[in-house]
């Protein structure tokens, strides 16, 4: 392996290291204000490796790994999402303190398997790197603090892990089939060999059970059932890593898959359209009548992966270029309310929607964030979810699913009311006596970055945008 | 239609829209209330000042845009960022400049609590009505119209009166749920021409049921925004419970842009769905008139009563649109001027009452003229421009529009004639109560009369009042080439039956 290769490895092998010396600092005494620094200079660390590393291309460990324009666009987002949520995370108040160096070395291997995750084009590796990326996730959800009346994260923590072992089960069946149809674990190669099986059932089912895996991490319907109750019972921070990194991961996962049907597998473009449509509906439904700001948030979360999922029904570039957008802007969206969420309740029990009352008061900051990620979650301009639903819409219209776009758009004036309903809290109601929420300068960045970022996502879209086009452009195989 | 002639050096329109945007960055870091409020009132009144070039470099010759400013926005998804004016918008970008100095001084002592933010709302307000105007770009369009919606419902829903919270939500689902099929329409529209461009999609009408649907998606948006009946119910919420700025800005400029809308879109883009729905536009417009009136004539609360008026008045501009001729679409765009003018002075003079008093109960305001003869001066002169008194603005307006009902047939003339009638019913009840009625209220005793910042604020619509009244030429001037070649695009086109489905 020469030097070439060990750069264009440099942000995972960053991330490796750091996790390696995470592990040694929790063996240490007083390990957790180390760790907590330690993990930030990671996350600065490999974003910067990932920067220096965004135009590096080679394939590595016998044909297995691709490092490519579409990989390396992904690991700058991914660990940019690393940064963001650290900050997010503050000092851990709602984990119990023995555990909060762990806590960081897994948060730390989670992202590992992310940005291995990207590069994978065999399907061993990717297998592997995305048990990396979820099995420390199984173990934060039950580290949140234990208090009477509250034990809901041990039963969030069993439904998470059900599920994801039951879905992975599926995806790996899935893999075999595609694997005896090809024989082969290479997906530039098994794409190759599938062409001819395209209209088999069995190429179908193949494609369509490896899909649940990354439902399961979308959190589409009907592989959605962990997600109200884990954001619930998992700690804040937990709960808005959950919903935003893994995300990304699975999207980027989902456009290497697609790509081996082909753009023109109706049988695959109907499934995903009834797929779509059943997520947004129960999404959106479900979330009208939670009082809960988190479970809101999660069945929202289950909306957006249906509106997610339409970029994936065009069976084009120009759809997966939206769908990659939208979950990038996302990232943001989802954190913007997450840091509200862990903010308002500095002693970590769940907030409901009244707790949020005169907020434009307590802390006009959180406000104003709270305000601009869930108009971005609604789709209100200038916010970058709008500018993903039109690259969305238009992707899909463009193969004329009009069908799917109507029900799409009705969606989001379903949408619209749960979403003021928050900000009917935060901004029109009165604070009673609550108290006003202090922030640090931490915060303060974070809540500035995110404010920009899904403004500057909404309104100067066009680089962002065209480095998706791009590096899709290349094939996401790397053909 | 070509673009223009060429493209101006400097670029008016986006200073014009981007710098209330500034102005209300500058705001963030102004302490002082005193020196926030005089910093609102000189940005707006430079704004305004600002845009007077614009009518006297306008050449009213050509229906072609002006000002054209086109720049490449986000390439990968065919949105440009073009900007243009021409006749039909530009008296629509003057009115709003000219009303925001207004707004301010409306609500110098209204608003109370968290000042900066009520400004800063306003100013953003500022730049996305001015945007609405002048977007050029579908996408640019619905990103103004949109981005109205939240700095809206705060000024509702944070500085309004005790129902805030439902016209606030009100107001932002009717809107938005009204939008999201216009979004449609504009992709579909731009699969089918290919850009964003709007000028592209007037020259490349679609097949006959692919216009009808877009005309549909169009006019449910528009509809609810003007608001049309049955699609009013919103309005009157949102009007009793917004301050008295945002009352102006709702009724001035927003309820505009819906009629804004049907000229922009409606008539030049889908002729053929205009055609065949004209009756049922002209039928509810109609039964808005009638309808506005009735219920304008048994309110008790002033607000109340002149939101109602706006239906009705609305109902007069949607009808001018629909009926498809020069004095129709004329008439409209000068009601759409008129009611600005009007409605806006009503409800400033209706939040100057509601300052003395804290009430807009009818019969408790009753002979407040008795105190205040300057006021009640404006508000009489207000009121009968509203009815259409002639020598005021709205009688031009509203003489167009009938008489282009009467071309169009006499019984859609002769269905009018209630609602005219109901107009001076409800407008002099009101002003007879409010002027003349009853003896002295005691809790009236002490009322002061107009003061200079008040009578500011009411004077320069009372010379619009007049000026478009007596000598309306140098508005309508400006229209015609605009108007004829709007008239060309939905009437011509149709009559050369190009719209065979493919």
């Amino acid at each position: 392996m020469s030097i070439t290769h060990l750069l264009a490895f440099l942000p995972e092998f960053v991330g490796l290291l750091g996790a390696l010396a995470l592990f040694v600092i929790c063996l240490g005494r007083q390990p957790t204000p180390a760790a907590r620094r330690a993990a930030m200079c990671i996350a600065v660390t490999t974003l910067g490796a990932a920067a220096l590393t965004a135009t590096q291309s080679a394939t590595l460990f016998a044909g297995a790994y691709r490092v490519d324009a579409f990989s390396q666009f992904l690991k700058i987002v991914l660990s940019l999402g690393f940064v963001l949520v650290l900050l997010l995370n503050g000092e851990l108040p709602d984990i119990r303190s023995e555990v909060k160096p762990e806590y960081y070395l897994f948060l730390t291997l989670s992202v590992c398997g992310l940005l291995m995750l990207v590069s994978c084009i065999d399907v061993i590796t990717l297998v592997v790197a995305l048990q990396l990326a979820a099995f420390p996730l199984y173990l934060m959800v039950p580290m949140r603090r234990e208090r009477t009346g509250q034990r809901s994260q041990m039963e969030a923590a069993i439904k998470y892990l059900m599920f994801g072992i039951a879905a992975n089960g599926v995806m790996l069946f899935g893999l075999s089939y595609l694997f005896g149809l090809t024989g082969t674990t290479s997906l530039p190669e098994m794409m190759r060999r599938l062409d001819p099986f395209l209209d088999s059932p069995f190429a179908v089912a193949g494609l369509g059970f490896t899909f649940c895996g990354l439902f399961y991490k979308l959190a589409v319907f009907p592989f959605h059932f962990w997600t109200p109750d884990v954001y619930e019972g998992a700690a804040h921070e937990t709960a808005g890593f959950v919903a935003s990194l893994p995300k990304i991961g699975a999207v980027a996962v989902m456009v290497r898959f697609v790509s081996l049907a082909g753009p023109e597998s109706r049988t695959l473009a109907g499934l995903l359209t009834l797929l779509a449509v059943a997520s947004m509906f129960y999404g959106n439904l479900l979330a009208l009548a939670q009082t809960d700001l988190k479970r809101l948030l999660g069945f929202s979360s289950i909306a957006h992966a249906g509106y997610g999922l339409i970029g994936f029904v065009a069976l084009e570039p120009a759809g997966y270029t939206a769908a990659l957008f939208y979950i990038v802007g996302y990232l943001f969206m989802v954190v913007a309310c997450f840091v509200v969420v862990a903010r308002v309740a500095p002693d970590g029990v769940n907030v409901q929607l009244e707790d949020l009352a005169g907020l434009h008061r307590r802390s006009p900051l959180l406000a104003a964030t709270l305000l601009c990620g869930v108009f971005a979650l609604a789709g209100v301009p200038p916010f970058v979810g709008f500018t993903g639903k039109l690259a969305l819409l238009t992707a899909a219209l463009a193969k004329g699913h009009l069908t799917l776009v109507v029900l799409a758009v009705l969606n989001t004036a379903i949408a619209i009311y749960y979403y003021l309903c928050v900000v009917r809290e935060a901004f029109f109601r009165d604070a009673d006596d609550r108290v006003a929420v202090a922030l640090d300068w931490p915060t303060r960045i974070l809540c500035g970055g995110l404010i920009a970022g899904l403004l500057a996502l909404g309104i100067l879209p066009a680089r962002i945008l065209a480095a998706i086009q791009g590096s899709l452009s290349q094939g996401p195989m790397g053909q | 239609m070509s673009v223009s002639s060429s493209p101006d050096a400097f670029p008016w329109l986006s200073v014009l829209i981007f710098s209330p945007l500034v102005a209300a960055g500058i705001m963030a870091f102004l302490r002082g209330e005193r020196l926030q409020r005089a910093w609102a009132l000189v940005a707006t009144l430079v704004v305004a000042l600002g845009s007077l070039p614009l009518y006297w470099r306008f050449d009213p010759t050509t229906a072609a845009f002006q000002f054209v400013e086109h720049a490449s926005w986000i390439p990968a998804l065919k949105v440009n960022y073009t900007l243009g004016l021409d006749g039909i918008s530009l008296l629509l970008v003057l009115l709003t400049t000219m009303v925001m100095p207004l707004c301010v001084l409306a609500s110098w002592r209204y608003i109370e609590t968290r000042l900066r933010e009520f400004l800063v709302c306003l100013l953003v307000m500022e730049s996305a009505m001015v945007g609405v105007f002048c977007a050029l770009d579908g996408i640019l369009f619905f990103v103004f119209w949109e981005a109205m919606l939240i700095p809206m419902s705060l000024l509702i829903g944070v500085w309004g009166g005790p129902r805030r919270i439902y016209a606030a939500l009100k107001f932002f689902i009717y809107t938005m749920s009204g939008s999201v099929l216009l979004l449609v329409a504009l992709i579909a529209l731009r699969l089918h021409v290919g850009s964003f461009h709007i000028p592209d999609m007037m020259a490349r009408p679609g097949s006959g049921v692919f216009q009808c649907w877009v005309f549909l998606a169009f006019a449910l948006s528009f509809a609810i925004k003007v608001p049309m009946f049955p699609f009013h119910t919103w309005l009157p919420a949102a009007h009793v419970e917004a301050p008295t700025a945002g009352s102006v800005l709702l009724a001035s400029i927003l309820l505009k842009m819906g009629t804004y809308g049907f000229l922009r879109f409606c008539l030049p883009i889908t002729p053929y769905g205009t055609q065949v729905f004209m009756p049922y536009l002209l039928g509810l417009s109609v039964a808005a008139i009638t309808y506005g009136g009735f219920a304008a004539l048994a309110q008790n609360d002033l607000k109340k009563l002149v939101a109602y008026s706006s239906v009705a008045h609305m109902g007069f501009a949607t009808l001018g649109i629909f009926v498809l001729n020069e004095a129709g679409i004329e008439g409209a765009l000068l009601q759409m001027i008129n009611h600005g003018v009007t409605t806006g002075a009503l409800f400033i003079a209706v939040g100057i009452i509601y300052e003395r008093l804290h009430t807009r109960e009818l019969a408790r305001v009753a002979g407040l003229g008795k105190h205040m003869p300057v006021f009640a001066t404006f508000l009489g002169v207000f009121s009968l421009s509203s009815l259409a008194f002639p020598g005021t603005n709205s009688f031009i307006g509203e003489f167009l529009v009938l008489k282009s009902a009467f071309l169009y047939s006499p019984a859609l003339a002769l269905c009018l004639v209630p609602g005219v009638v109901l107009a001076a019913a409800y407008m002099l009840r009101m002003l007879q109560r409010v002027a003349y009625g009853g003896p002295a209220n005691p809790h009236h005793a002490g009322v002061k009369d107009l003061g200079f910042r008040e009578t500011m604020s009411l004077a320069p619509l009372l010379v619009f009042v007049f000026w478009i009244g007596l000598h309306p030429e140098p508005f309508l001037r400006v229209m015609h080439a605009s108007v004829r070649h709007l008239l060309a695009q939905a009437n011509g086109a149709a009559a050369h039956g190009v719209f065979v489905s493919p």
